[in-house]
C-alpha cells in the first residue's frame, strides 16, 4: 500500500489529475448501477430518466473545455455540433434497424457515424472560423450553431427500399409502403426505439476523457497550448497555430457529435430548436463553472447542473429563479480567493489521498440533489 | 478574452434572472395567489388512497406560459367543483412544468411518475406530448390530452387519447369554412416553418384548399427567430392582392401581424386557428387592433349555457381574466375522465395499469357533453381522436362572438 502511495506522489501531476478524474467517473457508475440494480426503485424515475442526458452533457463539457479551455478559443456554436451529430447519428441507427439487429453495436455505429459527421463540419468550419480569433471568432461559431439550426430545421429524410429521399422546406419525400421517415422538418426526429443506455453513455464519457487527456499531454497538445498562451511566440518557433488550433476544434467537433448521438437516442423526440443558442451557453456555463481546462471540474458542474433544476421543483415557479441564484452564489464562492487558499490547503494535508476529494465531491452533490 | 468571457457570462446570467423573474412574477400578479399554491393547498385534503392522483405537465413559465396555466387552472377548477360536489370520484391534481421543452416534460413525467401518478393529462404542447405520450404507453398510465393536438402524440398508442381536434382536422375545418362561407376570393398564408402545429395545419390547408378550388395566392414563412417582423411577408400578401390572410399560429406572432397590418395600412380579412385564443387577454396588445379577427375554436366563452356561465364566472372570479379554449379543454378532461372512471367502476386503489385497462375499454364508448364542441356531445374512436364539431368565432367589440 505505502508503495503505491509512493508510486502515486511520485507521478507526474498531469498524470495524478487524469487517474482522479477517471477514478471519479469510474466510482460514480459503480455506485449508481449498485444502487440501481439492488435498491428496489433503483435511483427514483427522475433520475433513472436523467441518468443518459446527464452522460451527454458532461460529454459536451468536455468536448468544449478541450476548445475553451485548453485552445483558449471561445465557441458559441457547440450545440451546432450536438445537433449534428444527433440527426445524423439517429437518422443513421433508424437507418440500419433490419442490418444491425443488436441495439449496442447499433448505437456504436451510429455514434462513430454522427461523430464523423461533426468532425467533418467542424473541420469545414474551422477553415474560415480558425483564422479569427478571440472576439470575432465567438462570433462567427455563434453564427454557424444558427446556421445548422436553421438548416437542420428544414431537412427532410426518408428511407424506404429504394434509398434514402431527401427534401428541402417542404415534406416532397413520397415513401414506399414500409418507409420510414428519418428526419420530419420541424416535427425533429421521432425515435422507433431509444437505444441509448447507461452504460454506453458511461463508455462515452470514459473514451471523451482518454482522448483529451492523452491529446493535452500530448506534443500536440503542448503545441495547442503554446499557441494558446501566446500566439506570436509559439508561431516564431514553427509552430502552425492554425493548424494545431483545428485538430483541438475537429476533435471537441467530433466529440460533440458522439454526445449528441447518445442524447438523441435517448429521447422520444427532438427538434433542431433544441439545440439553439442558449443550450450552447449552458453548455459554456458547465466549463467556466468546472474552471477552464480543468476536466473534472466540468464532469461534476455538468452532472450537478443538469440535475439541479428539476431538484428544485419544489420551488415551483420560482425554480429557475433559485437555479441562477445558486449558479451566482455557487460562481461567486468558487472564485473567492478566501475559500481557493481553504480548499488548496485541505488538498495538500490529505498528502498522496488528494483524488479522494474530488470524488466525495461529486458524490456528496449527486446525493444531495437525489 | 478573459474578460469577454466575463462579460458574456454576465449578460447570460442577467438574461436567465430577468426571464425567469418575468416569467416567476407574473403569476401572482394577475392572479393574487398563485394556482400551485391552491394545487397543494387542495391537495392535502384527501387522505392517500381515496383519490385518483392525476398529473399532467404543462408550459407553466416560459413563452407559451399561457396555454400551460390555463389548462392547470381549468383542470383545478374543475377538481374543486367535484370536491365541493362530493361523491367517489375525487381527483387529486398536480401541474407540473415542462417550459415547452420535450425533455424537460420528460423529467417532469418522471417526477409524477415519482409522486404515484396513477391517470395523466398528458402534456399541454405538441412537441413535449409526444415525447411524453410515448412513456404514458409504456407506463401504462392512461392518458387524455386537452390540447397537445399534433396526430403524432395519438399515434401508435392506444391509451392516449386527444380533448382537441388534430392538427390537421383544424386545417381541414378552416380551408371548408372558408369556402363554404365564401370568405375570401384569394388567400395569403403565413406559417411558422419550425414549428409543428403550424406546419400540420397549413399542410393540411394547402391540401384541402386545392382540392375545393379555393384560390391560395401565395405562402411565407416564419421561425422562432424572426417573429420579430412580418413586414416582408405583409407586403408579399400585400402586393398578390390577398384579400384574407390565413394565421396558423400562436397568438404572440399574430398580435405583431396584426399591428403592422394596422401599421401598413393593409386591411384584409385575418382567419386564425385555435392557437390565436387568448390574443385578447394579451398583455401589451390593443385588442382593437384584433375586431374582425375569425378564427376556429372548440369553445365560446360568451356562450350563455349554464355550464360556460358558471365556468367562466369561477375562472374569472379566482384568475381575474377571460378563459381560454385550453381551460375549457383541461375542465372538460377532467369531467370526461370522471365520467368514464364511474363508467367504469374504477376505485382509487386501482393500479394504473388496471385503470389504464378499464378506461381504454370505457372511452371508446362513452359521450360526453361538456364546455368544449357544440350540444351534440364528443366521442372519441379506439385510435384517441377526437370528434367534435369547431366553432366559428369572430372578434367583435373585444369578444368572441358566434359567426353562424
Amino acid at each position: 500500500m505505502s508503495n503505491m502511495g509512493k508510486r502515486l506522489t511520485g507521478m507526474k501531476r498531469s498524470t495524478r489529475t487524469s487517474m482522479a478524474t477517471y477514478g471519479m467517473v469510474i466510482l460514480a457508475y459503480i455506485v449508481i448501477q449498485l444502487i440501481r440494480g439492488l435498491r428496489d426503485g433503483g435511483v427514483g424515475p427522475l433520475l433513472e430518466g436523467q441518468l443518459i442526458p446527464i452522460c451527454a452533457y458532461v460529454t459536451m463539457a468536455l468536448a468544449l473545455n478541450l476548445v475553451v479551455g485548453i485552445s483558449g478559443e471561445l465557441s458559441l456554436g457547440h450545440a451546432g455540433f450536438m445537433s449534428i451529430g444527433a440527426f445524423a447519428g439517429c437518422s443513421m441507427a433508424m437507418g440500419l434497424e433490419s442490418v444491425i439487429p443488436a441495439a449496442p453495436l447499433r448505437l456504436a455505429a451510429a455514434m462513430v457515424f454522427g461523430a464523423a459527421v461533426a468532425a467533418v463540419l467542424g473541420f469545414l468550419i474551422g477553415i474560415p472560423v480558425l483564422r479569427l480569433n478571440g472576439d470575432y471568432l465567438a462570433i462567427v461559431t455563434l453564427a454557424f450553431g444558427e446556421i445548422i439550426k436553421g438548416v437542420v430545421t428544414n431537412i427532410y429524410l426518408g428511407l424506404d427500399s429504394a434509398g434514402l429521399h431527401f427534401s428541402f422546406l417542404t415534406n416532397g419525400n413520397e415513401l414506399l409502403d414500409g418507409g420510414k421517415e428519418l428526419i420530419k422538418g420541424p416535427v425533429g426526429v421521432m425515435n422507433s426505439e431509444r437505444i441509448s443506455t447507461f452504460t454506453a453513455g458511461f463508455i462515452l464519457v470514459m473514451i471523451a476523457l482518454i482522448v483529451i487527456f492523452n491529446l493535452v499531454n500530448s506534443r500536440t497538445g503542448r503545441a495547442i497550448m503554446a499557441a494558446r498562451d501566446n500566439r506570436i511566440a509559439a508561431e516564431s518557433v514553427g509552430i502552425s497555430v492554425t493548424k494545431y488550433k483545428m485538430i483541438a476544434f475537429a476533435t471537441s467537433a467530433a466529440l460533440a457529435g458522439a454526445a449528441g448521438t447518445l442524447y438523441g437516442c435517448s429521447q422520444v423526440t427532438f427538434v433542431a430548436t433544441k439545440f439553439d443558442f442558449n443550450t450552447s451557453i449552458l453548455i459554456l456555463v458547465f466549463v467556466v463553472l468546472g474552471g477552464l481546462g480543468n476536466m473534472w471540474g466540468s464532469v461534476i458542474a455538468a452532472a450537478a447542473l443538469t440535475i439541479l433544476p428539476e431538484a428544485l421543483r419544489q420551488f415551483q415557479d420560482y425554480r429557475m429563479l433559485v437555479y441562477a441564484i445558486v449558479l451566482i452564489l455557487v460562481m461567486l464562492a468558487t472564485n473567492n480567493p478566501t475559500l481557493q487558499s481553504f480548499f488548496a490547503r485541505l488538498f495538500r494535508r490529505g498528502g498522496d489521498d488528494d483524488d479522494a476529494a474530488p470524488r466525495k465531491g461529486k458524490l456528496s452533490r449527486k446525493e444531495a440533489a437525489r | 478574452m478573459k474578460k469577454l468571457l466575463a462579460m458574456l457570462m454576465a449578460v447570460a446570467m442577467c438574461f436567465t434572472l430577468l426571464t425567469a423573474c418575468g416569467n416567476s412574477s407574473d403569476t401572482p400578479a394577475e392572479t393574487g395567489s398563485a394556482p400551485a399554491e391552491t394545487g397543494d393547498n387542495t391537495g392535502e385534503t384527501p387522505a392517500d388512497g381515496t383519490a385518483f392522483k392525476l398529473g399532467g405537465t404543462g408550459p407553466l413559465t416560459g413563452g407559451a406560459s399561457i396555454y400551460g396555466l390555463a389548462a392547470q387552472r381549468g383542470a383545478q377548477i374543475a377538481v374543486d367543483e367535484i370536491r365541493e360536489a362530493g361523491g367517489d370520484i375525487q381527483f387529486d391534481l398536480r401541474y407540473e412544468d415542462d417550459v415547452h421543452v420535450a425533455e424537460t416534460a420528460v423529467n417532469a413525467y418522471n417526477t409524477l411518475k415519482g409522486w404515484g401518478m396513477q391517470i395523466s393529462l398528458g402534456s399541454v404542447t405538441s412537441t413535449p406530448g409526444i415525447a411524453t405520450s410515448a412513456l404514458n404507453y409504456e407506463d401504462r398510465i392512461f392518458a387524455l390530452t386537452p390540447s397537445a393536438s399534433s396526430p403524432d402524440v395519438i399515434e401508435g398508442k392506444d391509451n392516449v387519447y386527444q380533448m382537441c381536434f388534430s392538427d390537421p382536422n383544424q386545417g381541414l375545418a378552416s380551408a371548408q369554412y372558408i369556402y363554404e362561407q365564401g370568405l375570401g376570393e384569394s388567400v395569403y398564408i403565413i406559417w411558422k416553418n419550425d414549428d409543428i402545429y403550424s406546419t400540420g395545419i397549413k399542410d393540411q390547408f394547402m391540401a384541402e384548399a386545392e382540392a375545393l378550388g379555393l384560390n391560395v395566392v401565395g405562402d411565407s414563412t416564419f421561425t422562432e427567430d424572426t417573429q420579430n417582423d412580418f413586414t416582408v411577408q405583409l407586403t408579399d400578401a400585400q402586393q398578390k392582392g390577398a384579400d384574407l390572410i390565413f394565421l396558423p399560429m400562436y397568438y404572440q406572432p399574430a398580435s405583431l401581424i396584426l399591428t403592422q397590418a394596422d401599421q401598413m395600412g393593409y386591411e384584409p380579412k385575418f382567419f386564425g386557428v385555435d392557437g390565436m385564443d387568448g390574443i385578447l387577454t394579451m398583455e401589451g396588445f390593443d385588442a382593437t387592433l384584433a375586431e374582425g379577427v375569425m378564427l376556429l375554436t372548440p369553445f365560446n366563452a360568451d356562450a350563455t349555457d349554464e355550464a360556460t356561465v358558471a365556468f367562466v364566472t369561477k375562472y374569472q372570479d379566482l384568475y381575474g381574466e377571460t378563459p381560454n379554449q385550453f381551460a375549457a379543454d383541461a375542465y372538460d378532461c377532467v369531467y370526461a375522465l370522471k365520467q368514464a372512471l364511474e363508467t367504469a367502476g374504477c376505485t382509487p386503489d386501482m393500479s394504473n395499469e388496471e385503470l389504464c385497462n378499464a378506461l381504454m375499454e370505457v372511452f371508446p364508448t362513452i359521450t360526453f357533453t361538456g364546455l368544449t364542441g357544440d350540444g351534440q356531445g364528443i366521442t372519441w374512436d379506439s385510435t384517441g381522436a377526437v370528434s367534435k364539431a369547431p366553432k366559428g368565432m369572430v372578434i367583435e367589440n373585444g369578444a368572441y362572438v358566434g359567426m353562424d
